[in-house]
C-alpha cells in the first residue's frame, strides 16, 4: 500500500478572499483523510462592534468581506431595525434588493471565472470577468463605488436612485443578462465541462442536511432553502423569480445553480427599477432602544444571519455574525474524501471559500518534509485531467 | 397546528415562550433541558441550526441556538443559561453536526467547556495565545473584581 502523504493548502495568498489552511492525506492519488484550519485572519470583529456606535457599525461589516460587501450590512441594519420596529420606506427596500442582486451577479461571476482558471478554460475566465466589468459599471452609477457601496443605513439607504439614471441603468441590465445567458449556456451544453464536473465532489443530501449548508451549495444537494422566499424581506416578496434547485450535490450542479442564478438576478433588478414606487428613503431612525433582533439576507455564498443584542444605548451589547463559508466549508470533507487529488482543487473551489488558496498547495512527505508537488503542479494535475478528457473525445 | 402551539404542547411548563414578531421567537430553558428542546426542533420538526450565540452577561454565559423553520419564515432562538464559574455545557454534537465549529468557538472566546465534543481545539484563535483568556468575555469592572465568581 502506498504511503500516506500531507498535502497543505494555504494558509495565504494575495488572491484569498480569506486565509485558510486545508490538509489533505493522500495514498497515492486518492484522498484519504481532510482537515482546515481557520482563523488567519480573525479581526474580533463582533467585539470591535461593541465599541462602536450602530451608525458605524454598518460601515464595519461591510469591511467583513470585499466580494460580498453588501450582505452584511444587509443583515445587519435588519437586525436593527429588528429591535426598534422601525418601518423601512417601499423605496428603500427596492434600492437595497437592487443592491443585493447586483452583487449576486458579480460574485458568481467571478467564482465562475475562477472555476474556469481551474479546469484550465482560461477562455472562461476571462469572459466571465469581461462581463463582470459593467456589472461594477452599474455599481458606480448608483453609489459612486465600484465595490464598498457604503448603501446601507438603519432605517433605510444612504443614496437614492436617480430617475434619469433609470433608463441606462435597465438598458445596462439587458447587456448584463445577454452576456449572462450566453455564458451559461456555453459553459453548461460543454461537453468538456461536463464530463470535468458531473460526478464529482458530491454532497449527500443526508450530509447536506446534517451539516447544515446554505445557499448555493445546499440548493445543490436538492435543499430548497433560499432566504429571499423563504423569510422575505427587502421587496424580495413583491417581486417574481424562481429558486434554483438541483438534486445532483456535485461540481456541475453548483456551478449550474449560480450560472442560473445570475439570470434571476438580472429579473429582480429588472422589476425594482420598473416598480419602485416615490418617496422618501430613509426612516430617519435615530433610537435604537432595548431588545435583541436577528438579520437575515442570502449572499451570495448563502444565508448570512446576524444576531445584535442592544442595551439601550448607542453601542450595541453583542453582536454576532455568522458568514455563510462558516457553516459551508465544513462541508468538503465530506465531498473530498475518496477522490483524486487532481479534483481537490475544484471541489473546495466549489464550496466557493477562498480556492485560490489552492496555488499555495504543496504535496509534502510526512516522514522527510520534503515537497513532491507545489500548488501550481497541482493545478497543473487539475487541468491536466481536462486536456486528457478533452483528447479522448475528439 | 401552529408552530408555537406545537412547541408548547410538547415541553409544557419546561419552557418559556415569548414571540416577539410572527418570524421572531424565543424560548428560555433550562440547561438540563436545553438539548432535549433542540432536538425536538431539530430532529422532529425538520428545522436549521442556523448559528449560536455566545453572551456574556456577567453572571453565566447564555447561549441561543438560533433554529431556522425555513417553511414557516420564523427563527426560533432557544436561550440557556450556562452559569459560572463552571462553565459546562453539553456537547450538541452528537445530534446536530454542524454544530462542531460553533462550540469551538465558544470555547475558546467564552471559555465555555462543551462536555464530549470529539475535539474541542482552537479554531479562530492562535495555537500561542494565552490560556485562560477569552476575549468574548465582558470587561470586569474594579468592585466586581473582590467577587471571584465573575
Amino acid at each position: 500500500m502506498a504511503k500516506e502523504k500531507i498535502i497543505p493548502i494555504g494558509p495565504f495568498h494575495p488572491l484569498l478572499e480569506e486565509p485558510e489552511y486545508f490538509k489533505f492525506f493522500v495514498e497515492g492519488e486518492k484522498v484519504v483523510d481532510a482537515d482546515v484550519r481557520i482563523g488567519y485572519n480573525h479581526r474580533g470583529i463582533e467585539k470591535l462592534a461593541e465599541s462602536k456606535t450602530f451608525e458605524q457599525d454598518v460601515f464595519l461589516v461591510e469591511r467583513i468581506c470585499g466580494i460580498c460587501s453588501t450582505s452584511h450590512p444587509f443583515a445587519f441594519v435588519q437586525a436593527a431595525e429588528d429591535i426598534s420596529g422601525t418601518q423601512v420606506p417601499e423605496r428603500a427596500q427596492y434600492i437595497r434588493t437592487i443592491i443585493g442582486e447586483l452583487e449576486r451577479i458579480h460574485s458568481h461571476l467571478l467564482w465562475v471565472g475562477l472555476a474556469g482558471h481551474f479546469i484550465g478554460y482560461n477562455t472562461v475566465f476571462m469572459w466571465a470577468w469581461k462581463y463582470r466589468e459593467p456589472v461594477l459599471d452599474i455599481f458606480e452609477v448608483i453609489s459612486g463605488n465600484r465595490n464598498h457601496y457604503g448603501m446601507f443605513k438603519v432605517g433605510g439607504v444612504r443614496r437614492d436612485i436617480k430617475e434619469q439614471d433609470i433608463p441606462g441603468l435597465l438598458k445596462a441590465i439587458d447587456e448584463v443578462e445577454k452576456f449572462c445567458s450566453m455564458l451559461t449556456k456555453a459553459v453548461m451544453d460543454d461537453p468538456v465541462i461536463q464530463a470535468r464536473t458531473k460526478g464529482i465532489g458530491i454532497l449527500k443530501k443526508q450530509d447536506a442536511i446534517d451539516l447544515c449548508v446554505v445557499g448555493p451549495v445546499a440548493r445543490a444537494s436538492g435543499i430548497e432553502i433560499d432566504i429571499r422566499k423563504d423569510h422575505p424581506y427587502a421587496a424580495y416578496d413583491k417581486v417574481n423569480f424562481d429558486k434554483i434547485v438541483m438534486q445532483d450535490g456535485d461540481v456541475f450542479s453548483k456551478a449550474a445553480i449560480r450560472l442560473l442564478e445570475t439570470i434571476e438576478s438580472v429579473k429582480i433588478i429588472r422589476q425594482c427599477l420598473k416598480k419602485m414606487p416615490q418617496g422618501p428613503i430613509d426612516a430617519d431612525a435615530r433610537d435604537i432602544g432595548i431588545g435583541e433582533g436577528i438579520g437575515q439576507h442570502e449572499a451570495p455564498r448563502g444565508e448570512v444571519i446576524h444576531y445584535v443584542r442592544s442595551n439601550g444605548s448607542n453601542y450595541p451589547e453583542r453582536h454576532k455574525i455568522r458568514a455563510p463559508s462558516f457553516m459551508n466549508v465544513p462541508s468538503f470533507k465530506r465531498t473530498v474524501i475518496g477522490q483524486s487529488i487532481s479534483d481537490a482543487a475544484l471541489i473546495t473551489a466549489a464550496v466557493d471559500p477562498c480556492y485560490c488558496c489552492t496555488e499555495r498547495m504543496a504535496v509534502v512527505d510526512r516522514d522527510t518534509n520534503k515537497v513532491l508537488f507545489t500548488g501550481d503542479d497541482l493545478v497543473r494535475l487539475c487541468q491536466e485531467k481536462t486536456e486528457k478528457i478533452k483528447g479522448n473525445m475528439i | 397546528m401552529s408552530l408555537t402551539e406545537q412547541i408548547k404542547n410538547k415541553f409544557g411548563d419546561k419552557i418559556e415562550m415569548l414571540q416577539r414578531s410572527k418570524k421572531r421567537i424565543y424560548i428560555t430553558v433550562a440547561k438540563e433541558n436545553a438539548k432535549e428542546v433542540v432536538r425536538y426542533l431539530f430532529s422532529d420538526m425538520g428545522a436549521r441550526f442556523s448559528i449560536a450565540t455566545g453572551i456574556d452577561n456577567r453572571t453565566a454565559i447564555e447561549i441561543l441556538y438560533h433554529m431556522a423553520f425555513d417553511k414557516n419564515g420564523a427563527v426560533v432562538s432557544v436561550r440557556t443559561l450556562v452559569p459560572k464559574p463552571e462553565l459546562k455545557m453539553p456537547t450538541f454534537t452528537d445530534i446536530i453536526p454542524a454544530a462542531e465549529w460553533i462550540e469551538r468557538e465558544i470555547h475558546e472566546m467564552l471559555g465555555v467547556e462543551f462536555v464530549g465534543h470529539p475535539g474541542l481545539e482552537r479554531l479562530l484563535l492562535p495555537d500561542d495565545w494565552e490560556e485562560g483568556v477569552y476575549p468574548y468575555r465582558k470587561k470586569t469592572f474594579e468592585s466586581e473584581k473582590e467577587n471571584p465568581e465573575r
